[in-house]
């Protein structure tokens, strides 16, 4: 393994910028004589709009122009969609109600847009807003998914009677059933995923540009998929053609799921620039971030498990109530679906199992995917139900596990899945042996020996990475394909620009994908630079989500080296008078076969363009190739992670003493950045489970509105972690990588409920386990959810 | 609108604010310093943290006009020429940054943590004294490790050592 090769913990290349301050996020750009906008937004959560009064805000200093909803109408702005079809068990499509930009009629949630103030400066702006009058008719409303689709709760779009988008299912009802029928122990579990405010650190923003000249559009954003967002508002939204239309996403301050989609404030920037003919600025505050920003999770789920005499589990049933707030995200009914049932096997294997999820209006926020999308929340319902049916059956919990894990592969499920490839007993027993799991007992006493609790609790995950095949994920309703593009230039002197469709926003593309090239070509890695994000410089690419951008990003890279090798070598050939086969191509040498001939990198690059030692009908000039790769499968990362707890149950205080996780992601290119990918998952699967969850009061006001409310993790929330791998490589693409984004966010919250609910003896701990939950259960006042 | 005279980075400006301008405005808006970023409305996440006459500050809450005839370090100010703060390449060795967002935040935090403090700081201490920074990528196992070794970096004048892992 070379330094800077696969495999190596190479530095970040991208850190100089960032550890200097001379990133270049959206909200640091700014365009001459752009204007700043500022949003007013609905203080009811439902509410019809009788009338909207500018004029007052219009004579305001510095304004511009106030624009609301009718404007927006009169224009033929389109409105905004999810693009993933679902269809209802009895075959009908979802129901998605209309999402104009700014709303124009009826307002469906707290935060929604009703006008927006251009001014020269953002306090302009803002001081002008509270001089826009608006007339609401305000409406009962509803937010509690569990009572979305009840008679007479209020209803949020015509489209959609009763609240209801779509009731699906997956898996074989009649098995699943007589699975039960026989079963010797049921273990029945009621479970609330708490919904969650992604909160990546850079708050949104969008910056819009008119050139009236080539009557074309620049919108600069904080987006995930700049490609996927200059497709849907040209050819949904209908703002203009894709090719008339740049969309550049610069440095991004974090994702998490959040800024895949498209949003209504990069909408409403377009074409306020070109209807003002000056740039416009939009930079979201956190207080407007919490309210807009796409909200992850909030499920309410019945689950059900099925044990046969020798402790094997012979079914699960499922029944999810998913919030998808007051309009469909861009990709939020995929989540509650086919991210979240197909993945209800766990690591197990279970002969029939049988989901049903109906999804729901509310006025709320929109619900889309958020770290793991999903999977957390189906491996929260498989990791919970496992232990507490362990426990339940008086087994060890990973013996249990053990039992019932997965051993050969190809496994498929009964839930569309085929996993590839995996050992489920090495993950587990490494992680076992780095926690000292047979002390535990001795720990346990030793706290108690303090007046503490002390609990340990596994979660072994497996999730579904790499969102691909497209034909197979366009057979369940996806609207777009999921392969990755790639293109390599190599300059005449030999340095590279990798060009690829997905994106970075702190997962340290710039260094792995340098690596990869570096490795593979043999060339310096400060030779390789990577262009992404912007849709004028880039081919067409898919973006970064779902833990696919090593696992489908980079092997649409290792296709285009695969070209530019092979021409690379006929070039090679040409200088050598040898023929292009009897190359050999090794440590950016080119060598002919058994001599001891060779040429170097440079001198073929350069060859490669000034083009003397071939006639053009010979070979073309240049060096540079491209490749669409769509891979065969999705990718199965998979592991266990042990959390381990010490509880005061005076104070109800939760103190994580260990984590360990170790965890499958088939082969790593640098596992520096694997850790921090897992450190950083751990961190918001620990958010998930002891201290965020967003709420709404019956009103629909986000009472959880900003940090002071919202309880972010903070340093001295977590302990450090152990973190560790095994290795089984993915055979479904060639560098054998299955994604390691979301691991870490989908394992944790089951391990530390499993802990915590160990620790305190009662299986009744609901998320998030603040000190008052745990310390409601540790004085025994919550009751056995089994009993 | 009135006149206030700061010294930023060593380099004096004499700039026009308005009575309520903050001080993170007047580094990104007047002097198109955009190192220094704003992560919230609440004073929370300290994204915006810069040094006044030495001390850590959240920009966002300090007024422009009130850091008149200061002397304001932020992040662009912080490494020696080419030459990198040790706290900065720390950062850097440990991987203690992700998407970038927090990290000047976090490193101008860092160095005011040593600087009052000392450089020998212990994980649970660098933890604590971090209640002020919010980072959403890292999970903070590799901000403490910088902090540490770049704290230890700061006393000796040395270059922190590669990382063990
Ligand atoms: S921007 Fe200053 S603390 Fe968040
Ligand atoms: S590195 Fe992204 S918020 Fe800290």
């Amino acid at each position: 393994m070379s330094a800077t090769g696969i495999g190596a913990a190479v530095r970040r290349k991208e850190d100089q910028r960032f550890i200097t301050g001379t990133g270049n996020y959206t909200s640091d750009i700014s365009r001459p004589g752009e204007l700043r906008a500022y949003f007013v937004r609905s203080p009811h959560a439902h509410a019809t709009i009788k009338k909207v009064d500018t004029k007052a805000a219009e004579k305001m200093p510095g304004v511009a122009a106030v624009l609301t909803g009718a404007d927006l109408a009169n224009d033929k702005i389109g409105g905004l969609i999810c693009g993933w079809a679902i269809t209802s068990k009895d075959g009908t499509p979802m129901k998605m109600g209309a999402h104009p930009a700014i709303a124009a009629d009826k307002v469906r949630c707290v935060g929604d847009a009703v006008a927006v103030v251009l001014a020269e400066t953002l306090r302009q702006a803002r001081d002008a807003a509270e001089a826009v009058e608006v007339d609401y008719g305000v409406l009962p409303s509803v937010v509690d998914p569990a009572k979305a689709a009840a008679k007479g709760a209020p209803q949020i779009h015509d489209v959609a009677p009763n609240n209801m988008i779509y009731d699906w299912h997956l898996g074989d009802k009649a098995a699943t059933d007589a699975a039960f029928a026989s079963a010797k122990h049921v273990t029945k579990l009621d479970i609330i995923n708490n919904r969650l405010v992604p909160n990546a650190m850079e708050p949104r923003a969008a910056i819009a540009e008119y050139d009236q000249g080539n009557d074309a559009l620049t919108l600069w954003n904080t987006s995930q998929n700049p490609h996927v967002a200059r497709l849907v508002i040209s050819a949904f939204v209908g703002m203009a053609p894709e090719h008339k239309l740049r969309v550049i996403a610069p440095d991004v301050g974090g994702g998490f799921g959040s800024k895949i989609f498209i949003y209504p404030e990069e909408v409403v920037a377009l074409w306020a620039a070109r209807r003002v003919k000056r740039p416009v600025k939009w930079v979201s505050d956190r207080s407007e971030a919490f309210l807009t920003d796409a909200h992850g999770r909030d499920h309410v789920t019945h689950a059900e498990l099925a044990i046969d005499a020798n402790n094997k589990i012979t079914g699960l049933r499922v029944h999810t109530i998913a919030n998808i707030g007051a309009y469909m995200s861009t990709f939020s009914s995929s989540v509650p679906t086919y991210l979240y049932a197909t993945l209800l096997s766990g690591q197990y294997a279970i002969p029939a199992i049988y989901a049903e999820v109906d999804a729901v209006y509310t006025n709320t926020a929109p619900v889309d995917a958020y770290r793991g999308a999903g999977r957390p929340e189906a491996t929260f319902v498989v990791e919970r139900l496992v232990e507490v049916a362990a426990r339940e059956l008086g087994l060890d919990p990973a013996e249990f596990r053990r039992k019932n894990f997965v051993k050969s592969f190809p496994h498929q499920t009964p839930v569309i899945m085929t996993y590839d490839a995996g050992d489920y007993d090495a993950s587990l027993t490494k992680a076992m042996d780095l926690i000292d799991y047979k002390n535990f007992g001795k720990r346990k006493a030793e706290s108690e020996k303090h007046g503490k609790l002390r609990g340990i609790g596994f979660s072994t995950y497996i999730e579904a990475c790499g969102i691909a095949p497209s034909q197979a994920v366009g057979s369940l309703g996806a609207g777009v394909g999921l392969w990755e593009s790639a293109e390599v230039r190599v300059n005449p002197t030999g340095s590279i620009e990798i060009l690829t469709g997905s994106h970075s926003h702190g997962q340290g593309h710039e260094t792995t994908f340098a690596q990869l090239v570096s490795d593979r070509l043999g060339v310096p890695i400060e030779t390789v630079s990577v262009v992404h994000g912007d849709t004028d410089k880039v081919q067409f690419g898919m973006g970064t989500y779902g833990s696919r951008s090593g696992a489908v990003g980079m092997s649409a890279i290792v296709k285009a080296l695969d070209k530019i090798e092979a021409k690379a070598k006929k070039v090679a050939g040409y200088m050598m008078e040898a023929s292009g086969d009897d190359i050999e191509f090794k440590d950016g040498k080119f060598t002919v076969k058994g001599t001891d001939k060779s040429v170097g990198w440079g001198d073929v690059t350069l060859n490669a363009y000034i083009a003397h030692k071939f006639t053009g009908g010979q070979l073309e000039p240049g060096l540079k190739e491209g490749a669409f790769y769509d891979p065969t499968n999705f990718t199965f990362p998979a592991g266990c992670h042990i959390a381990e707890v010490e509880i005061d149950p005076e104070t109800g205080k939760t103190t994580i003493a260990k984590w360990v996780a170790v965890d499958d992601f088939g082969n790593i290119i640098n596992p520096m950045i694997v850790e921090g990918q897992v450190h950083g998952g751990i961190a918001q699967g620990v958010g998930q489970a002891m201290l965020e969850g967003a709420s709404y009061n019956s009103d629909g006001q986000l009472v959880t509105g900003s940090f002071m409310d919202y309880a972010m993790p903070r340093a001295a929330d977590l302990p450090s972690f152990k973190v560790d791998t095994t290795v089984t490589p993915c055979p479904s693409n060639p560098l054998g990588i299955k994604g390691c984004g979301e691991a870490g966010a989908i394992a944790s919250p089951a391990a530390l409920i499993n802990a915590i609910t160990n620790a305190v003896g009662h299986e009744n701990v609901p998320m998030p386990a603040t000190p008052s939950t745990v310390w409601k259960a540790a004085q025994g006042g919550m009751k056995k959810a089994a009993e | 609108m009135s006149n206030v005279t700061v010294t930023v980075n060593g380099k004096s400006h004499t700039v026009d604010v308005a009575p309520e301008t903050l001080l993170v405005e007047l580094i990104r808006e007047k002097l198109r310093l955009t190192g220094t970023h704003v992560g919230c409305d609440t004073s929370q996440c300290g994204a915006c943290v810069v040094h006044v006459d030495g001390v850590a500050v959240k920009s966002c809450t300090m007024l422009a006009m009130t850091a008149d005839g200061a002397s304001v370090t932020t992040i662009e100010g912080l490494a020696n020429g080419s030459a990198l703060h040790p706290m900065q390449e720390a950062f850097r060795e440990h991987h203690g940054l992700q998407c970038g967002f927090c990290t000047p935040g976090m490193i101008m935090s860092a160095v005011d943590i040593v600087n009052r403090k000392g450089s020998d700081l212990d994980e649970h201490t660098i933890r604590d004294e971090l209640e002020g920074n919010i980072c959403r990528c890292t999970g903070y196992h590799n901000i403490v490790k910088a902090v540490a070794a770049g704290a230890k970096a700061m006393k000796g004048g040395a270059k922190p050592a590669r990382a063990a892992e």
